[in-house]
């Protein structure tokens, strides 16, 4: 099992929960289980060819997934995914 | 004899000594850390959240020369977190009353004041008269534009960012190390960002991550401890969590990398997918639209027709219209069926983007009778009922 933490903005895409336990061998089926549980987040971690987002990084425990082996990382028990996205301030939250 | 061009060596006044005292007995300081403030210079681009307490610590610590960019005027709503203006300071200039508040903690600092908006235009020539740059700002724009500047001038930029209850900090394009663009190499699309029914902040928030960027400032400035470089500090408030992430320089950064694609700034606008300026309310009504008096007086005339809100519960009880049903737009496509398509419909929200797209839903849906409320319960305050608060 690998503990995965939301960050705010997407947790109303979550089922509003801050983590979620979930099994995988990697980080992409982790997140893959992730956003079975919660399709609506799919969208928001993902662009339609399916990679993941440019805005969005995911570390494995303190370590970006970029330098690890992306997708394909190995996710052992015990293991940390954090999904933490760009946030700029207040502006352009349209209303 | 050659001409003396140099300036006089700069000394602390018996003043200073005195107000300085604490940092001058510590040995990381001193004097020799002191008179480095002193001869420092820092631009500071945001007077707002982020800016109230960068701007406070860093006159207080004794920085030279701090420079402010800021165009804002001083409203309401920021008084909650930007504790260096005051009730007195609402609709003056952010510069004026941040200069102010400054020079009163610390007459020794000079302040330049900067009142534009930071542009592709100005960007370089502002930023290349300071030492270092502290990130203020509330928007992806700047944030690309102060990150581009900082890495084409090497300049270090102090970043932190709010949302809400989190926090993100780090130092950026300090001594060739990574930037914004190693660390996110796009903004989100617009659509994509958060409404502002899921916005807001903790006044508290950017208090926290404005000390923990100004900490940073003096700590690059008196060369002392192990800057927040190559890694990114992420603070929940609600947790009371710091957690830390590796920040590696991407070699494929398209500004910072081994083989740069943007060697001047761009807009950065058209790059955020956002416009330079909020598009002016159009004068009149659009296609669809129902002002506020008029659904007033529908209301009074007795008309047949459904008032629906589509704004949040927690925003509903700061203020509503009585006569208006609340249905949350995330709620709305499970809720559709307490609707008849046969009536006919008016929906509101706070300023008439989220009712917007609620018209627009309720149309897929098969709805024809369905208007939305100019302006939403801010106009109808205006217009209205003056006594309906604003948020």
């Amino acid at each position: 099992m690998a503990k995965v933490l939301i960050p705010t903005p997407l947790r109303q895409y979550a089922g509003k929960q801050d983590s979620v336990e979930l099994n995988g061998g990697t980080v992409g089926e982790v997140l893959s289980s992730l956003t079975g549980q919660y399709a609506e987040l799919r969208r928001h971690l993902y662009n339609d060819e399916g990679k993941l987002r440019s805005f969005v990084n995911v570390y494995l425990n303190d370590e970006d997934i970029r330098y690890l082996g992306r997708d394909a990382t190995p996710v052992k028990e015990g293991d940390t995914i954090s999904i933490v996205p760009s946030i700029a301030g207040g502006r352009f939250h349209a209303g | 004899m050659p001409v003396e061009t140099q300036a006089p060596p700069v000394t602390l006044s018996k003043e200073e000594i005195l107000r300085y005292s604490r940092h001058l007995i510590m040995p990381e300081v001193g004097m020799e850390g002191q008179l480095k403030l002193k001869r420092a210079s820092v631009l500071l681009v945001g007077a707002g959240g982020l800016g109230a307490p960068l701007g406070l610590y860093l006159a207080a610590a004794g920085i030279g020369r701090i420079g402010l960019v800021d165009f804002d005027v001083v409203d309401f709503t920021n008084l909650q977190r930007q504790v260096i203006h005051g009730t007195k300071d609402v609709g003056r200039k952010k510069l004026d009353s941040a200069a102010e508040s400054m020079l009163d903690i610390n007459p020794n600092v000079v302040i330049d004041r900067h009142e534009v908006a930071l542009t592709s235009e100005n960007a370089l020539d502002i930023i290349r008269n300071y030492d270092f740059v502290v990130d203020g700002t509330d928007n992806f724009p700047t944030r690309y534009l102060i990150n581009d500047a900082c890495v084409l001038l090497k300049k270090p930029n102090v970043y932190g960012s709010i949302f809400r209850f989190d926090g993100q900090a780090t130092i950026l394009a300090h001594e060739g190390g990574p930037c914004y663009r190693c660390l996110y190499p796009e903004p989100p699309p617009p659509g994509l960002v958060p409404s502002c029914a899921e916005g807001g902040v903790l006044g508290i928030l950017p208090g926290a991550i404005g000390i923990i960027q100004a900490t940073e400032t003096v700590k690059l400035i008196l060369g002392v401890g192990e800057p927040l470089v190559g890694r990114l500090l992420l603070y929940d408030a609600l947790a009371m969590r710091f957690r830390e992430f590796k920040l590696h320089k991407d070699p494929e950064c398209p500004i910072c990398g081994e083989h740069p694609t943007i060697k001047e700034l761009i807009d950065y606008h058209q790059f955020c997918g956002v416009p330079a300026h909020e598009p002016e309310p159009a004068p009149g009504l659009k296609e669809g639209e129902i002002d506020p008096t008029e659904v007033r007086a529908k209301i009074d005339r007795g008309d047949r027709f459904v008032l629906i809100d589509v704004r949040e519960p927690h925003e509903y009880q700061i203020c509503n219209i009585p006569f208006a049903k609340l249905i949350p737009l995330g709620e709305l496509p499970a809720r559709v069926n307490e609707l008849n398509s046969a009536d006919e419909i008016v929906a509101h929200c706070k300023s008439g983007m989220r009712s917007a797209k609620a018209v627009e839903f309720l149309k897929q849906a098969g709805f024809r009778k369905v208007k939305n409320m100019k302006g939403g319960i801010l106009l109808w305050s205006d217009k209205v009922d003056p006594s309906v608060p604003k948020y």
